[in-house]
């Protein structure tokens, strides 16, 4: 299997902080990656690493070969990124923000219409298209952003916080939809919902302090302790506190 | 390009759908009208030309290019959009010159729309349309080089506050430079100075495009004026984007 996203000692440094401190891993294709770990523990920074957002201090990443770094269009263009808390333009309409983020990735004409309305219907915004953003729930933001990482049917997806805000219905949605689309690509999504590893994920990276200091599949994550939770606070825990 | 045109659609219909666009232009109009006929003696000069609407332009466009700045690269960081935008596959500059396009021409469309003046003073006597075109001309030039400096602030700071006051500091640095005030002071006192002032004054500039001098100088003086601030905007949008 070959490697859509590769990590390579991606390293960020704040000042004297040191956000994400010499991270590698590889996600094939196929695969959906959970990341996990505490608030601040470095998750949302290696992600918008990865989507060029954030300039590496050491190291770097490709996304389907080209270099996020040397080549940041070029990756850009086979990545689905959701930012946190999905961002979205709030006089805009579904329609209207859904196009222009497709007509930033080359699409025109008919092609256009057809993958905003195909975008729509993976999300279920068909009832809203013409609303302006701001008028909308939570829920439906967060499906907003979604659809715009999946218009352009990236090879490459990363997702930070997919279900963060959503009603339960809506999170079962979302996990078939990544469960649905899995095997075409490499997702990676971060979350702090232990469940929703076991639900959607086929490998788990665990990362506290900016350290990766667990890459296994989520069952083998659990059947090292008595529950989840405990392996999570086992591993993200400094040691004396644990 | 793609990039550009895409930023610039979406800009200036943002102008359009939020009520930024309204509230400009009617306050752009009712000021600039009101200011030639008063205190810029349309009437009474008995000249048929618009020399008093454009030498108010810039003091004017002190105040509210900063008001359309200070939001430009602020607001996207405060909704968390500059994350949306910067990691789309579009380069740095092209979000940067589509942005200042859009602003751009929404100043020129605020501009046009004081034709009424044109006709007025069509009606009243046989004035020169050449000088009061190449006298738009150099208000567009003014718009595009306050819009340049103002989105470079813009770009630096998370602070609407702060970029609008810094903005309208440049703006006024520029507009005032070449005022009788600023030249004889600083000539009095700080000859070089006085060197300086006047040549990147704004003003001076303006006053030569209202007489219908259009100098290939006072083109390159823009035209850099106005490539190094986006220049330096995209430098401020690759350094602080994070932040």
């Amino acid at each position: 299997m070959t490697a859509l996203i590769e990590i390579e000692r991606l390293t960020k440094r704040f000042g004297a902080f040191t956000a994400v401190d010499d991270v590698t891993f590889s996600v094939a294709k196929g695969e959906v990656v959970g990341f996990l770990g505490p608030n601040g523990a470095g998750k949302s920074t290696t992600m918008r690493m990865l989507a060029g957002f954030v300039t590496p201090t050491a190291g770097t990443a490709r996304i389907c070969g080209d270099d996020v770094v040397d080549k940041p269009v070029a990756a850009r263009r086979h990545l689905g990124f959701l930012p946190e808390g999905a961002p979205t333009y709030p006089e805009m309409s579904v329609t209207g923000f859904l196009e222009f983020c497709a007509r930033a990735r080359g699409f025109r004409g008919s092609e256009l219409a057809d993958r905003v309305a195909h975008a729509m219907q993976l999300t279920q915004l068909e009832g809203v298209r013409l609303q302006p953003v701001e008028t909308l729930s939570k829920g439906f933001k967060r499906r907003v952003g979604l659809a715009a990482a999946l218009s352009h049917d990236p090879p490459v997806l990363v997702l930070d916080e997919p279900t963060d805000g959503l009603d339960p219905n809506q999170k079962h949605e979302v996990r078939n939809l990544i469960r649905a689309m899995a095997p075409e690509k490499a997702i990676v999504i971060s979350t702090h919902i232990l469940e929703e590893v076991g639900a959607v994920c086929t490998r788990a990276v665990v990362i506290a302090r900016g350290r990766v200091v667990a890459d296994t599949t989520p069952a083998e994550l659990a059947a090292r302790g008595p529950s989840m939770d405990a392996v999570f606070r086992a591993l993200t825990l400094p040691r004396e506190a644990a | 390009m793609g990039g550009v045109v895409t930023v610039f659609r979406r800009e200036l219909a943002s102008y359009f759908a939020t009520p930024v666009a309204t509230v400009f232009i009617v306050i752009f109009l009712v000021l600039s009208g009101a200011l030639t006929f008063t205190l810029g003696n349309f009437f009474a000069r008995g000249q048929a030309d618009l020399g008093p609407f454009f030498t108010f332009v810039p003091w004017l466009f002190l105040f509210l290019v900063p008001a359309l700045t200070m939001r430009l690269w602020a607001e996207e960081r405060r909704l968390g959009t500059i994350e949306l935008l910067l990691t789309l596959p579009i380069a740095q500059w092209e979000a940067v010159v589509g942005k200042f396009l859009a602003a751009w021409m929404f100043c020129t469309i605020a501009l046009a729309l004081t034709f009424p003046l044109v006709i007025t003073v069509n009606v009243l006597g046989t004035p020169d349309n050449g000088v009061i075109l190449s006298g738009y001309l150099g208000c567009v030039m003014v718009a595009g080089a306050f819009l340049a400096v103002g989105a470079a602030i813009s770009a630096m700071t998370k602070n609407q506050v702060i970029a609008f006051v810094l903005a309208v500091a440049a703006c006024f640095f520029l507009t005032a430079a070449g005022s009788p005030v600023v030249s004889e002071f600083l000539s009095q006192r700080v000859p070089q100075m006085a060197e300086v002032a006047r040549a990147v004054s704004i003003t001076d500039r303006l006053a030569g495009f209202s007489r219908g001098v259009i100098s290939a100088r006072d083109i390159v003086f823009f035209a850099s004026f106005i490539g190094f601030f986006l220049f330096a905007n995209t430098v401020a949008v690759d350094q602080r984007k994070a932040d």
